[in-house]
């Protein structure tokens, strides 16, 4: 097989992987969460509700059905694109999620950017001066990143920037259509109490890495050839360096698009994580089901490009499965 | 890479200098909420979170209750009712229109209240209007209902949010786009973050002074303080009590402390051993020291309560004496009932402040007489269904928030299980009573009952604790029905 071959019969069992989780665990989230406790119908009429009524609309939510019955016609839709009908916001769950997305997905990214911008930077530095003061002074701010909560990092961006200075609103969301300006200013706060932790992780593993490649012989080579440290560093250290970060960038990417709800509460901002904590709590569980799979298939694709990233950076990995 | 981190410094630079919190034109106002309701239809759900946005804004009834919980004339401006009491005649007012620009008449009122009581109806509380047999639309301005039997608070249920008055021609989208008559139109909503309604313009009765409201969704209590504290926000009706302090001394603010409908209480299950007996239910009322869980569990707002019944009604009477706080006496009922040394028994508390707190002060004071309390903490839904709907539980705390909710005692199927005939016999006679005073009198007998027998341990009545911008008037300080109504708010100078 030629290198193209191979790179083919790599990408497609990692398809097959994809596709087999996915099966899995739609039918995980589907039968666990039939299991909670709770019922729309009376969680939307309230307790002083005619018995009558509550009836009524289990019978019009279609939650009579059994469970079997459910599960098929919830997968049939998903594979037709339509995720049905949110029991409690009476609005399609595609639609809900979707405008979601404009909110977590910008979130996400502005985040990973600013961790990326910030941490790689602060790690390289840091191994430069490996024992140095600033290595030190780097290296502690990474670990004070890291044991930093989200939530009181936001609170303390939100009392400086917006309760003292009055630079940027304290929270909510404009959305894009109606104000991109204001829309951008919302996601500023944000996306720094979220990045911080990452951008120190990324720091940290920045600065291991590199520290551990600069003393491997290919850099001894390229120093001999007459390079400084820093030109070899930065044209044969960071290349081989990014291995272990790319592992951490793409765990992290899963970790914001799915833990963003902590922020978004802070920021009082309409992001999927809320999205999926208020219809867990109101039992709209054709929505939780709905925004799950999205979120599944948002991570695992991740992992499925980083799996390839890695093979594209890293040719061992594509010989390597050949055996 | 230090350009880089140069690049990054002049782009959080830019953002910040583009920076700037809008101030709120003075006809405008922004008001944090924090429920988001579900779907914006009054009528096909019962969520308080739906008539804070809607009831008496967008959609408005024959009648409305104003802020001291009496009937005022709303879409009927006079009405007469027959000498037997079942036949109501409404005149209409003329000139209204729905937002969609079709107009109100005496059709729209049948179709109302058909839908309501029709065979695919989602309305939380038909049984209200169920008693109608027949509606006759007489001329475009002029409706008539006649009932199966006189009801003492007729007029009353048609204020409520489940009976506001909606169009066959939009009542289908109401849950995402409402349409009804009110002061003021929906304009968007922004699912998740915002619902922004917009004075209506050619509104029939008197104009309101705002010409904007947004209702924001924030849940956290400190991002609620920290939003009011920027001005993102001006004002909210329900906000932590244990935070109050922040804006009690602030002069940019003004803190508006009232009561609400909701009786909290310590639902017992009386169909279950040891609590069918009655003098082990008059020992635990004896072992409630209201005070101390006030102050504790609510931080001194609210009112302690007697009976189920808001001290507001005019029909109150205050009965907190009835069983007072007295742990010997409650030592001894518990010994004489055949529990000298007392019994373990669950406590499910919903996720609610009042209620978690309640709990561990009710725990310790129970202690006190010898009844361990293991409490279990649930969410809404999980509560609905075990407590309220499988009735699988020993004691829970929560809080009744509708108007006039005394009649769920009447019902022996109502999770807490009470079935007392005379008690039954009572609330029908009332419900049945036209006469004011005949029907203060039923009242008054029927909460003396309740207290007596301690159906429930009555804890208190939930406060009102809105916090607004000290510029803002005209909100209602006590909530005698679920809504945040809008029509009078106006900024100052």
């Amino acid at each position: 097989m030629g290198p193209s071959a191979i790179m083919t019969a790599y990408i497609a069992r990692r398809l097959i992987g994809f596709g087999v989780t996915l099966l899995v665990a739609a039918m995980v989230i589907f039968y666990l969460l039939d299991l909670l406790p709770g019922d729309p119908a009376q969680f939307i009429l309230g307790i002083n509700a005619t018995p009558d009524s509550v009836a009524r609309l289990r019978l019009q939510m279609g939650l009579d059905a059994p469970a079997y019955q459910r599960f098929v016609e919830w997968l049939g839709g998903m594979l037709r694109g339509d995720f049905g009908m949110s029991y409690t916001q009476r609005a399609p769950v595609a639609s809900l999620i979707w405008d979601r997305l404009g909110v977590t997905l910008p979130l996400a990214l502005a985040a990973m950017v600013i961790s990326i911008l910030v941490g790689l930077p602060l790690g390289i530095l840091a191994a430069r001066r490996r024992g140095k003061a600033l290595d030190t002074s780097i290296m502690v701010l990474a670990q004070t990143g890291v044991a930093i909560p989200n939530f009181w990092f936001g609170m303390l961006l939100t009392l400086i920037f917006a309760v003292g200075l009055r630079w940027l609103p304290p929270g909510g969301f404009t959305p894009w259509g109606e104000d991109s300006g204001a829309a951008l200013r919302g996601l500023i706060l944000p996306s720094l109490a979220l990045a911080l932790p990452q951008a120190s992780i990324l720091a940290r593993v920045m600065r291991t890495s590199l520290v551990e490649v600069a003393g491997q012989d290919f850099i001894r080579t390229a120093r001999a050839k007459g390079l400084t440290m820093d030109e070899a560093l930065w044209r044969h250290g960071v290349r081989n360096a990014m291995l272990p970060v790319l592992t951490i960038l793409g765990l992290q990417f899963a970790y914001l698009i799915a833990g963003t709800i902590v922020v978004e509460n802070v920021f009082y901002l309409p992001g999927l994580g809320r999205l999926i904590y208020t219809a867990i709590l109101e039992r709209d569980l054709i929505l939780v089901r709905g925004a799950t799979i999205i979120l599944i298939i948002a991570v695992t694709s991740t992992m499925l490009l980083t799996d390839i990233a890695y093979a594209v950076v890293d040719p061992r990995l594509r010989e390597g499965s050949r055996t | 890479m230090n350009k880089m981190l140069k690049a990054f410094g002049i782009v959080l630079g830019m953002s910040a200098a583009l920076a700037g919190v809008a101030q709120a034109a003075p006809t405008e106002v922004r008001i944090g909420v924090a429920l988001e309701p579900p779907m914006l239809d009054p009528t096909a759900g019962a969520a308080e979170a739906i008539d804070i946005v809607v009831y008496q804004n967008i959609f408005e009834g024959l009648t409305r209750i104003d802020q001291n919980g009496e009937v005022q004339p709303g879409l009927a401006e006079s009405w007469t009712i027959s000498d037997d009491g079942l036949t109501y005649t409404f005149k209409l007012h003329d000139g209204v229109t729905f937002h969609d620009g079709t107009s109100f008449d005496a059709e729209d009122v049948k179709f109302t209240f058909d839908r309501i009581l029709g065979e695919n109806s989602v309305n939380a509380h038909k049984e209200f209007y169920t008693p109608i047999t027949a509606i006759t639309v007489v001329d475009p301005l002029t409706v008539s209902m006649t009932l199966d039997h006189v009801v003492g608070r007729f007029l009353f249920d048609l204020g409520r949010g489940d009976a506001v008055i909606v169009a066959p021609e939009s009542a289908d989208n109401n849950a995402n786009e409402p349409i009804g008559t009110g002061p003021f139109a929906f304009v968007q909503w922004d699912k998740g973050s915002r619902v922004v309604l917009e004075a209506y313009g050619p509104y029939w009765g008197a104009p309101v002074h705002l010409t904007k409201a947004t209702y924001v969704f924030i849940s956290d209590t400190a991002t609620v303080t920290n939003a009011l504290l920027a001005g993102d926000i001006d004002g909210t009706n329900n906000f932590a009590a244990e935070a109050l302090a922040v804006f009690e001394g602030n002069p940019q603010f003004k803190v508006l402390v009232g009561t609400t409908e909701g009786e909290t209480i310590l639902a017992t299950n009386n169909r279950k051993a040891p609590f069918d007996n009655l003098k082990v239910r008059q020992a635990m009322a004896h072992a409630i020291d209201r005070k101390a869980i006030i102050d504790g569990a609510t931080y001194g707002y609210g009112t302690p309560i007697g009976a189920p019944f808001a001290p507001h009604n005019p029909y109150y009477v205050d009965l907190t004496d009835t069983y007072s706080y007295d742990p010997a006496a409650a030592k001894a009922l518990l010994a004489e009932a055949g529990y000298p040394d007392g019994f373990a028994a669950t406590l499910k508390l919903p996720p609610v402040a009042y209620a978690r707190l309640s709990g561990q002060i009710i725990a310790s004071q129970f202690a006190e007489i010898g009844i361990k309390l293991n409490l279990i903490n649930v969410e809404w839904a999980q509560w609905l269904e075990d407590v309220y709907s499988n009735k699988d539980f020993d004691l829970t705390i929560v809080s009744h928030v509708e108007p006039f909710d005394i009649g769920n005692y009447a019902n022996p199927d109502y999770y807490f299980g009470y079935d007392n005939k005379q008690f039954q016999a009572l609330i029908e006679t009332l419900n049945g009573t036209i006469d004011e005073a005949k029907r203060k009198e039923l009242a008054i007998e029927a909460q003396t009952i309740l207290a007596k027998d301690a159906v429930n341990g009555y804890l208190f009545e939930l406060a009102q604790t809105g916090v607004w911008n000290a510029k803002l008037t005209g909100m209602w300080q006590n909530s005698p029905i679920e809504g945040l109504v809008l029509r009078d708010i106006a900024w100052t100078e």
